[in-house]
């Protein structure tokens, strides 16, 4: 079956009938909570049970909501599919929603957000409804007013599913133009099934950041739906300096004199070559780019 | 939804420079309790534009809250309660969100405000 995305635009593949799964399948349900947690937990959110104002982007019916609920937090949700926000009002979330689309940008008063989780839903703005530049467009309306509402030192956690490594690209790209910095956490990199990417974004310069977490899969823990075996490696991918270094100037090296140029020619010319003449231009300074 | 939801949003019409706050027409609303966290209150009050919450609740015909407020107000268990359930207490089920440049109106239904744009407000 193909992925979501190149089925229909999110609104309408977000029918009624598929926005059923996310109340009766037990194991949607519990997938989404578990990555959920572990979206909220890369939040790294201060451990001092005050409750924060979180967003939930790409909300649909609630399920991740209700983990920031659990959790004693207050938080908006953001999705484009009423009938995913109708199962959300069924299951009577706790937080606000909004009937609304992330690439048009969030509509939030700068700073006043603590934190932002997205589970499985910003791969979407990656493909084009209508023309070519719309993704790239929205890519960046996002970005930039997710990192404009976001308050110092917060955190934004967005688990996707790129469809490749361009796709990846791209949602990074945007990301880090937008002023982010961060990196992707992949846990269980080695099984196709359970493998989860989580993109970790901060807000503020690199030296408040405190380091990315490790994958999980590190210490050849199985998870439960892989039946390979052996070790699994975590991997993360930081990106700090979005500054390239300048590429390095061609070095000045002293190089042969003229002496040995001079030998060279003579043993050439005892080899029985064509040598031009030796005059006062032999082994002269040629300007750097001869 | 609720007013501290309303707080935070803006209208995000292109070329719209003062799209906060949205001025809000209720037409239907409830109360739900919720438990109120001293914690909570304290470290979103810097976040809030007072005037604004004041004249959100106003017209959901709440007048408990002052015109102004500061941080030393939030001693008061008097001031924390007022303010708590103007925040976090009373949800609009019903009615418009509208912007102040443009007058475009977004419906609430449900308790869900719909912000999508047009095209051509993108």
């Amino acid at each position: 079956m193909p992925r979501p995305e190149i089925q229909a635009p999110p609104e309408i593949f977000y029918n009624e009938a598929e926005a059923r799964k996310y109340t009766t399948s037990s194991r949607i349900i519990e997938i989404q909570a578990k990555i959920s947690e572990r979206a909220l937990e890369l939040l790294s959110l201060p451990n001092d049970g005050v409750p924060r104002l979180l967003l939930d982007i790409g909300c649909g019916s609630g399920l991740s909501g209700e983990t920031l609920s659990e959790n004693g937090h207050h938080w908006i949700g953001y999705d484009i599919s009423q009938s995913m926000l109708d199962v959300a009002l069924e299951r009577e979330a706790e937080g606000d929603l909004l009937l609304a689309d992330m690439g048009q940008g969030l509509g939030l008063r700068p700073g006043v957000i603590d934190g932002a989780i997205s589970i499985s839903a910003v791969q979407w703005l990656c493909y084009a409804d209508k023309s070519s530049h719309e993704p790239r467009m929205r890519l960046k309306a996002f970005f930039g007013s997710l990192y404009r509402c976001l308050a110092r030192g917060a955190r934004a956690v967005l688990q996707l599913y790129a469809e490749n490594m361009n796709q990846s690209e791209m949602i990074m790209t945007y990301a880090m133009r937008a002023g982010f910095a961060g990196g992707v956490v992949v846990d269980w990199p080695h099984s196709s099934k359970a493998r989860k990417a989580y993109l970790v974004l901060t807000c503020g310069p690199p030296s408040m950041q405190t380091s990315l977490p490790k994958g999980k899969g590190e210490d050849g823990g199985m998870c439960s739906d892989d039946d390979e075996s052996g070790d699994d490696e975590s991997q993360t991918v930081g990106i700090y300096d979005r500054n390239r270094p300048r590429k390095k100037l061609k070095v000045n090296k002293k190089g042969k004199g003229r002496e040995w140029i001079l030998k060279k020619k003579e043993q050439m010319r005892r080899k029985g070559h064509d040598v031009p003449p030796d005059t006062k231009y032999t082994a002269r300074k040629r300007k750097a780019r001869f | 939804m609720r007013l501290l939801t309303h707080n935070m949003l803006s209208c995000n019409i292109k070329g719209v420079s003062n799209g906060f706050p949205l001025r809000l027409e209720a037409e239907k609303w409830v109360e739900k309790e919720v438990e109120l966290n001293a914690d909570f209150l304290r470290g979103i009050f810097p976040k809030i534009e007072w005037k604004a919450l004041a004249g959100a609740a106003r017209a959901i015909g709440y007048d408990a809250l002052p015109d102004e407020a500061d941080a030393s107000m939030l001693d008061s268990d008097d001031f924390l309660s007022h303010f708590h359930h103007a925040l976090l207490e009373l949800h609009v089920e019903e009615g418009t969100l509208v912007c102040p440049e443009t007058g475009r109106r977004f419906p609430i239904n449900k308790g869900i405000p719909n912000m999508l744009l047009h095209e051509d407000e993108v």
